[in-house]
């Protein structure tokens, strides 16, 4: 035994964490800012595009985007923060039915989601080569799909975990509930603008 | 101050901010155009986000730490600023600490913002220093086994951080009196209530009236 582990009991010192967040909650905060920068990128090049390069109507003619159909798309996904909301609230108050119930919807509202996506990919009579206006459609809203995919992934492994009995009800046995349930919600803003801006507007 | 990334609730509160503004946006865009909807979301957006981000956390999760009961010892945490060397929390701490107390005091050191956001923080830190070597030279006269520390400037995390190497079982907050004191001001006191599940007194500490006391 050297001189520094006897000085501290045979064990190393305990880690004095003196930041102003928790070191796994600071994770997740410089991943989501890494992936507003990301979009950001997306959103630049969705801007320039339609403003300084497109001067008449967009979508240009004859390329038409699905408006109403997205929108119930947009509701189905935005109804998932609500129940990903709802899974956090039933395990902080123990409620574990609550919490795979609400894990297994959002689950299956984002895979609808992304399937209905998918759907319309196949039907927009357009391509990612299609002028400016196709590929910075596909380079948006394809980010956001994949993005779905992430969050679909970690949700099933919330969801797994959830249903073998893992997390409870203090706030440091459900971080693996919280954090997925962060990035979800992170998902959802980012499909809203999407949605405003190249859909709406 | 709210932080979207904090918690999965303040999460789900800044969709419901975003929602809500980006469907006024998505209006004015139908109704009026492409560069009305900008106009919108430019006045809009910073009234939702500064509504949002300075509105109250709506769930604050209680701090977490460790106790040690071995020895017995009681331990008291003091959190004070200027009012450190205050008689009024110097007889507090005497008279909870008994014989076998251990105390732990923490001085934040207080900084202008910003300087704090600048990093400049030396002179604030040796400020803080001097008063808590005033403290605790009179807590060790009067035979209380102190040691002391400078911390944060926002003493919450003062506290937070103190509490990951020092288990108190209760904390002492000392503040200046009502209508002088910023920390009373800002709910330090009721916001440590709601985030320490420990006994937490408030002792203030009029430095005015104690050095007029002392000048007679």
């Amino acid at each position: 035994m050297n001189a520094h582990a006897e000085a501290h009991g045979a064990h190393p010192p305990v880690a004095n964490q003196s930041s102003r967040v928790d070191s796994r909650l600071l994770g997740i905060y410089f991943f989501i800012a890494s992936e507003v920068m990301l979009f950001g990128a997306f959103f630049s090049a969705y801007f320039f595009a339609r403003v300084a390069v497109h001067h008449d109507e967009w979508p240009p003619k004859p390329y038409e985007l699905p408006v109403y159909a997205t929108l119930l798309n947009t509701l189905i996904l935005v109804s998932s923060s609500f129940t990903m909301h709802w899974a956090l609230q039933s395990i902080k108050r123990n409620n574990r039915q609550g919490l795979i119930g609400g894990l297994a919807l959002t689950f299956g509202l984002g895979l609808t989601f992304l399937l209905i996506q998918a759907r319309e990919y196949t039907r927009l009579g357009f391509s990612p080569h299609d002028l400016a206006f196709g590929s910075t459609f596909y380079g948006l809203t394809g980010l956001h799909g994949c993005h779905v995919l992430i969050g679909l992934s970690l949700l099933a492994f919330a969801l797994v975990r959830s249903i073998r009995g893992h997390y409870g009800p203090a706030a440091h046995d459900h971080l693996g509930v919280e954090i997925p349930g962060i990035y979800w919600h992170f998902v959802d803003v980012m499909w809203i603008v999407v949605y405003t801006t190249v859909y709406v507007l | 101050m709210r932080n979207p990334v904090r918690t999965e609730a303040e999460a789900f509160s800044f969709v419901i901010a975003v929602l809500a503004l980006f469907v006024a946006v998505a209006v004015a865009g139908i109704l009026a155009g492409g560069w009305i909807a900008l106009v919108a979301f430019l006045v809009l957006g910073p009234l939702v986000f500064y509504r949002y981000f300075r509105s109250d956390p709506k769930t604050v999760e209680p701090a977490v730490w460790e106790r040690d009961r071995s020895g017995g010892l009681h331990r008291i945490l003091v959190v004070a600023n200027e009012t450190v060397a205050g008689r009024a929390l110097r007889d507090e701490v005497v008279r909870r600490a008994g014989e076998d107390g251990r105390v732990l005091v923490v001085s934040p050191a207080l900084n202008t913002r910003i300087r704090h956001w600048t990093s400049d923080e030396d002179e604030a830190r040796a400020a803080a220093q001097a008063r808590l070597d005033e403290s605790l030279g009179a807590l060790a006269a009067v035979g209380v086994d102190a040691r002391g520390q400078v911390g944060d400037d926002d003493p919450i995390q003062a506290i937070e951080d103190s509490l990951r190497t020092f288990g108190a079982d209760e904390i002492v907050l000392s503040t200046h009196p009502p209508g002088r004191s910023n920390w009373l001001e800002a709910g330090v006191v009721e916001r440590a209530r709601e985030r320490f599940e420990c006994p937490i007194a408030h002792v203030v500490v009029d430095l005015e009236r104690e050095r007029s006391l002392a000048d007679r």
